[in-house]
């Protein structure tokens, strides 16, 4: 035999394309050659094949072996074609005739045939699924992450000789774990309750977590800024087993993830050096961003003023859309972004606050212009984090977040039932006509709403954004209508970058 | 009668050309008023390089008219009436007033000048701004320097009432707003007051000028009050002017604590007039006895609970984590906070902090 062919599969921003690997093996001076637009990394693999097949015990044939990989307009990144490359190169030797239609394959070899561990096994599984494969052979070490996809058989191996045995069935494919839903993963998640001095905050975190609104903490350094933003994740309801594989799937792709199901919600908080490919996707090869690893979780961007601005102009259409669209060359790709974002700033580029300030008048307005930037208008919520005194840290515990978090649930349950069929998951998330038809706010709250405009208290932007929190209030207090009450809580809590102007 | 005579014209430019060399001189002997009032020829020689000279003879009024006609400015020369009495005074008055918006303005009476650091402190920004609405409100003109911090706050204050007639005086053109970020500030005064310098066109500050327009703002108002100073702060050198000029200054008390207070409690110590609230500066101006000197409102009586709230906020507690430790009574708070924010007690600063605000009595 002469030609063979395996089908594999290659992740693509966050999807799974499927790639056919064909050997032709014909005589001639002997060569080795891979084409279909391959990358180095593949290229490179025509050496670790060699050596994994002839260490394997095999024999590499003398020939002339032209490799193809299809489609040929895809480009081919990464080095999981490794182990697809070695089989097909047997298969067309003739040293291995097993059933290879049915049956996916996946890895990275090293130079004695032992298979190494890939990227984004999750979101190949699914397409191995969605193509209507029956099996998936793949490294032994991301076969439990998989096995998460149903109705398709795992083979995990660890050697080629041991994938060649398999697929020849001359010996039974290792047992899968099976998936284990509750398994405790790494380190204790952060409970609120490590938070001290800080009981008056509370209110806003709840809020914030209770109707996915964008979070604010304007403050010294040293105050807990950072702490706090840490604690909203288990504040968070859980994930929904959809959402858990969603966010397993971008961790494996990303390199993030052990095994198994991830369940708790991603935290991600990039330095801010990072660039506006970093946060939000992109690169020659697009990858996918820091928004993109903390969907479904929370983006802590802190030093907000410190970002550039190039980064934070393209955070704001992907946190409105709850996806972020990158289109290079020929290729688009959506990723998605459904985040809460947590911004932190400092008051002043010295950080010491009022009384022990040394900045300048035009620091200090250099700071704010930054500040105002372009997604401000995109956070619902704001709270100043102060120093707490000796008392409060001695006094004040915080309640753990179970606690909390019970709460938070119920009111989420009532915005899923009220926005069902809109297509959104949280008040965080009403357009302002939506939030017209559904907010049901009574008269009074819209007289107090007025009042506040009057006052100069509130811009045209800030009136949705009250509203909306105002809405989070109401469920959190399982109330049908929002009152005037719950209109002056949200103002308490809001922010507004008008004040920024007069303040430099 | 508005316009400009040669000679005012040509001694403008010959101070523009100057500009760079009068820096210079500037700091060695601390007072550039001295070197303005000079005349001409003292000064044209003053140049060794003979380049000033040169431009100085082959001056062309024409052209310097066409200049300020197409920056959209109107020029006041101290030789015709229209000009500012009140800057004849001055030992060393410009020889041109540059006027973008409404030269009408200039022509009060009783102008107040309120000035101060930069760098305010929140207080110093809320005093500012409640002086300016005040005296705004009270028909009275807010001379200012446009500067961030106090001198912004104070326009900013005049402007949130709708009757109120502002006039910056810049350090450089009038028609360059300056420092840039307070562009939208600028084209509102200009559009409702106005804006002078005694540079011409497209003139670029420097540092001598800032001292020089000081003198413009203490000579074009009747009384001078210094809102938040250090005591290095330029606005002292406005006090200075204004004390020289025979003019009342006012300061506003602050903390002894703070350096950002330490320069107007200087001049408190020094005699000048105590400025607590619009009243106190419209008894300087105008006497105690002033009939325009509206009384007081009465205080409106607060609850008991918001008493202790506003007493929190006053002490300098304005963050959530301060004003409550029980998460269950922070909806309340938060109730009561914006209850104070209505009533004009408190203010909301950006990030969330409330601060005592005064456009209210408690």
């Amino acid at each position: 035999m002469t030609y063979a062919r395996v089908e594999t599969f290659a992740v693509d921003g966050v999807e799974a394309r499927r790639i056919q690997v064909e050997a032709d093996i014909r005589l001639g001076l002997p060569a080795f050659t891979v084409v279909g637009l391959a990358d180095k990394a593949i290229r490179e693999a025509r050496e670790r094949v060699r050596a994994a097949i002839v260490n394997s015990g095999y024999e590499f044939p003398q020939k002339r072996i032209t490799v193809n990989l299809a489609p040929a307009d895809l480009r081919k990144v990464g080095p999981g074609f490794d182990l697809p490359l070695a089989l097909v190169v047997l298969a067309a030797s003739g040293q291995l005739d097993g059933a290879l239609d049915d049956c996916a394959v996946i890895g990275e070899l090293s130079l004695t045939g032992a298979v190494r561990s890939v990227r984004g096994a999750l979101a190949v599984a699914e397409g191995v699924r969605r193509h209507g494969f029956a099996r998936l052979l793949l490294p032994r070490s991301r076969a439990r992450e998989a096995a998460l996809v149903p109705e398709i058989a795992v083979l995990g191996v660890e050697e080629l000789h041991e994938a060649v045995e398999v697929l020849r069935g001359e010996r039974d494919p290792a047992p899968v774990p099976p998936p284990d839903r509750t398994e405790p993963e790494r380190g204790e998640e952060p409970d609120l309750s490590d938070v001290r001095g800080h009981n008056g905050l509370i209110p806003a975190l709840e809020v914030a977590a209770a109707g996915g609104h964008n979070l604010f903490l304007h403050g010294p350094p040293g105050t807990g800024k950072t702490m706090l933003a840490r604690r909203l994740p288990s504040l968070l309801p859980p994930m929904t087993p959809h959402e858990a594989i969603e966010v397993t799937r971008l961790q494996s792709i990303a390199g993030l993830h052990g095994g198994g199901l991830v369940e708790r919600r991603p935290f991600r908080s990039p330095h801010h050096t990072i660039s506006a490919s970093g946060l939000v996707g992109g690169g020659g090869h697009p990858t996918p961003g820091e928004a993109t690893l903390a969907h479904h979780g929370v983006l802590f961007l802190d030093e907000l003023s410190e970002f550039t601005r190039p980064a934070l102009e393209a955070l704001r259409q992907p946190l409105e859309d709850g996806r972020v669209t990158i289109v290079r060359g020929q290729r688009v790709m959506v990723l998605p972004t459904r985040v809460t974002l947590v911004a932190a700033s400092n008051p002043c580029p010295c950080g010491m606050g009022e009384s022990a300030c040394r900045c300048s008048a035009a620091d200090l307005a250099r700071h704010q212009r930054r500040l105002s930037g372009p997604l401000l208008d995109r956070i619902d919520v704001s709270v100043t984090v102060g120093r707490p005194s000796g008392a409060a840290l001695r006094d004040q515990v915080a309640p753990a977040s179970a606690v909390l978090r019970e709460r938070i649930v119920a009111a989420r349950e009532r915005q899923t039932l009220r926005l069902e069929g809109t297509g959104l998951t949280c008040n965080a998330q009403l357009t302002a006509r939506l939030l017209r038809s559904l907010a049901d706010a009574t008269p009074a709250a819209h007289a107090a709403l007025y009042a506040l405009h009057d006052r100069n208290a509130l811009s045209a932007r800030g009136h949705g954004r009250i509203l909306r929190v105002a809405r989070t209030l109401a469920d959190l207090a399982d109330c049908a209508t929002v009152t005037p009450d719950h209109i002056h809580q949200a103002a308490a809590l809001r922010l507004d970058d008008q004040s920024l102007s007069l303040a430099a | 009668m508005t316009g400009a005579c040669d000679d005012c014209l040509r001694r403008t430019d010959l101070v523009g050309a100057l500009a760079a060399w009068l820096d210079v001189e500037w700091r060695r002997r601390t007072a550039p008023a001295g070197v303005l009032s000079l005349p001409d020829e003292t000064l044209v020689a003053l140049d060794p390089t003979g380049r000033v000279t040169q431009r100085y003879a082959a001056f062309s009024p024409a052209r310097a008219r066409e200049r300020i006609a197409a920056a959209g400015l109107i020029a006041l020369c101290r030789c015709r009436a229209a000009y500012p009495e009140r800057l004849l005074e001055l030992a060393d008055p410009p020889a041109v007033l540059h006027v973008a918006g409404d030269v009408a303005a200039l022509e009060a009476d009783e102008s107040v000048a309120i000035v101060g650091a930069r760098r305010g402190t929140s207080y110093g920004l809320e005093v500012a701004r409640a002086l300016g609405r005040g005296l705004a409100a009270a028909g009275v003109p807010v001379v200012s320097g446009m500067a961030l911090g106090v001198d912004s706050a104070a326009h900013v204050g005049a402007f949130e009432h709708p009757a109120a007639v502002p006039v910056a005086v810049l350090a450089g053109g009038a028609d360059v707003p300056y420092p840039a970020s307070r562009r939208r500030l600028y084209e509102r005064l200009v559009a409702r007051g106005c804006v002078v310098s005694e540079l011409p066109p497209g003139f670029v500050a420097y540092r001598w000028c800032f001292v020089a327009r000081n003198r413009l703002i203490a000579g074009l108002a009747a009384l001078t009050v210094v809102v938040e100073a250090t005591e290095r702060s330029g606005s002292l050198t406005t006090a200075d002017f204004a004390e020289q000029l025979g003019r009342s200054v006012g300061a506003v008390p602050g903390p002894v604590t703070s350096r950002f207070s330490s320069g107007t409690n200087t001049l408190l110590a020094a005699g000048a007039g105590v400025v607590r609230d619009t009243r106190d500066v419209l008894d300087l101006l105008l006497g105690p006895s002033s009939p325009r000197v509206e009384p007081a409102p009465p205080a409106v009586p607060i609850e008991p609970r918001l008493r202790r709230l506003l007493d929190a906020v006053e002490r300098g507690h304005g963050s959530l984590a301060e004003l409550t430790s029980d998460p269950e009574a922070t909806h309340r708070v938060l109730q009561d906070l914006t209850d104070l924010e209505l009533r004009g007690l408190v203010r909301r600063e950006f990030g969330g902090r409330y601060v005592r605000a005064l456009d209210g009595r408690p």
